[in-house]
């Protein structure tokens, strides 16, 4: 299915209340946010999201440090539940399941949602066992499936080849480079539908970047990808839409080629040609 | 300029390396007396034997009853404040909030148990054993060691699971891991602070003499219940010392030996089996 087909790229020019312009791209089957607005302690981080993320393709959030991108990522794997000075009020349909529902189950959601950190952050296990881990909570437990599993997943990141003598060693002897993908294999071992990346290649050097970035090419075509990034380049490089943030709110968004091409708000063109970042 | 930083440098290095002698030379000093003197008092029979009859006059025996009853003592303290302290260290720092001030009541807390005098574990001990009708025993001596390592081992731990950082909690729940399973992973890379936790209260607990004093008794028979009185290796050092023989003076630092041997051993083994589990610490 060609993605383009699919979504159908509707600019709804709509105000909010603080007369903002938002474009808003309708696709069926993804992420909707309405009327997001969260609170740390009494700050106000993000305010009024309005937002639909396409499915299968790669949407870039895009900002200056501190405008909400990050925190805007893990409403979506409800990851604020964990802070209790965090307070969100709207809601996030995923699949059309509004996610901060009473009665959702948020292991579920964190399952739907595998999320890529800026630091890989391997467990204290082997590098088999870091892959099996996932599988092995939600259940997995014939040794045949988990090998097949662990082997599955290190080979679509690329790692097999290069630990398959050592899987039972430490996964901290891995690179940096290496313990990303590994990282990146494990989430994707619990067989989510999205993957959540946050600034996953800012340690990263820039060879192991752009394997990450490849990976995330070629993740697309199963999955919904959505990253946070502060490299204007990268999101060039590989994103299908962006959304821009500034200040806790979305500023602009639309698909890739529109946004830098033909850039609507004045505060996007500041931003695009260097003027704060 | 330069020369002053040089100098300041040189300052500073000169002060470490000095407290460095200082400390290591009063540790020898300690460890050289008690080999020096304890050694050739230390025989199969100070290992083996319970006290005979005028044992603490010059007579044959040994402190078998105290090496036991130390060693029962500690693992029965052991068992009931690791039980303790660290469900409650997880506790705080995974299910309270980050800035919770409950945590840091609790902690302010055990900071100042941490001060408190060992014998006044004692008598609170004591006291708690008559409220409950308790007589000197192996139990009142547990339950007095345990009150008093356990502010140990809760802040030394505490201090571990702190200073982790937080992308492995968050990598764990973000792989739909519960907290239960989430605290599973992260023991195993705690393991090492919770192994240093323990050698520091066991190594506070076996060698103190005040809180066993009134709770654990004396005996020369090895205990055979928990509710028998305990000997105790301080308690036997402290008894053997204050005999006017000198021959039972030297077999004071034979029972220091003793015991300071117990607590390599403990320390070298609890190292070797922490460094096989967290192989893989990250």
């Amino acid at each position: 299915m060609n993605n383009l087909n699919v979504v159908s790229v509707r600019k709804n020019l709509q105000d909010d209340y603080n007369g903002t312009l938002l474009r808003k791209i309708a696709v069926s089957n993804a992420i909707s946010i309405k009327d997001l607005n969260v609170y740390i302690e009494d700050n106000h981080i993000l305010k009024d999201i309005n937002l639909t993320i396409p499915e299968k393709s790669i949407t870039c959030i895009i900002g200056p440090s501190g405008c909400g991108k990050s925190t805007l990522l893990k409403t979506l794997n409800r990851m604020h539940d964990e802070t209790p000075e965090v307070k969100i009020f709207g809601q996030v349909f995923v699949d059309d399941e509004n996610i901060y529902d009473q009665n959702v189950n948020v292991i579920d959601i964190r399952k739907k949602m595998g999320l890529l950190a800026q630091r890989p952050c391997p467990l204290p296990m082997s590098i088999f066992d870091n892959v099996a881990y996932g599988p092995r909570i939600h259940g997995l437990k014939k040794r045949k499936a988990i090998n097949q599993t662990v082997i599955q997943y290190l080979q679509y990141v690329g790692l097999w080849d290069e630990v398959r003598g050592r899987v039972r060693t430490s996964a901290s002897r891995l690179s940096i480079g290496q313990q990303q993908r590994l990282c990146l294999a494990r989430g994707l071992a619990i067989e989510p539908e999205y993957i959540l990346g946050d600034e996953a290649t800012s340690s990263l050097d820039p060879i192991s970047t752009r394997k990450i970035e490849e990976m995330f090419l070629k993740l697309k075509e199963k999955y919904t990808v959505i990253l946070v990034t502060h490299t204007l380049r990268q999101a060039k490089r590989i994103a299908d839409y962006i959304i821009f943030m500034y200040m806790g709110k979305v500023i602009e968004s639309g698909s890739t080629e529109e946004f830098f091409n033909n850039p609507v708000k004045q505060l996007t063109k500041d931003y695009l040609s260097g003027s704060f970042s | 300029m330069i020369n002053i930083k040089k100098q300041e440098e040189v300052f500073f290095k000169v002060l470490m390396i000095m407290s460095l002698i200082i400390i290591m030379s009063i540790l020898f000093l300690i460890i050289g007396t008690i080999i020096y003197k304890g050694l050739p008092a230390l025989n199969w029979d100070m290992l083996s034997k319970l006290p005979g009859g005028g044992f603490y006059l010059g007579k044959e025996g040994g402190v078998l009853n105290a090496i036991v009853g130390s060693i029962y003592l500690i693992i029965g303290s052991l068992a009931i404040s690791l039980c303790l302290s660290v469900p409650l260290v997880l506790y705080i720092n995974f299910y309270l909030p980050k800035k919770s001030i409950f945590a840091s009541i609790i902690r302010f807390s055990f900071d100042i148990l941490f001060g408190v005098p060992s014998i006044v574990y004692g008598a609170f001990g004591f006291a708690l054993m008559i409220f409950l009708g308790i007589r000197a025993s192996l139990l009142g001596g547990i339950i007095a060691v345990a009150l008093l390592i356990m502010p140990i081992m809760m802040r030394s731990f505490d201090e571990v699971v702190r200073i982790l950082p937080r992308d492995l909690p968050d990598a764990l729940l973000s792989l739909g891991a519960t907290k239960f399973e989430m605290i599973k992973v992260i023991l195993r890379q705690v393991m090492p602070g919770l192994v240093t936790a323990i050698l520091l209260a066991v190594g506070r607990g076996i060698g103190d003499a005040a809180t066993v004093l009134f709770t654990a008794g004396y005996t020369d028979n090895i205990p055979t219940a928990l509710s028998q009185p305990a000997a105790t290796l301080p308690l036997s050092i402290f008894f053997q010392l204050g005999s006017p023989v000198e021959e039972v003076q030297n077999r004071a630092y034979a029972s220091a030996l003793i015991l300071t041997v117990l607590i390599l051993f403990l320390s070298l083994s609890a190292r070797y089996f922490s460094s096989r589990y967290s192989k893989n610490k990250i």
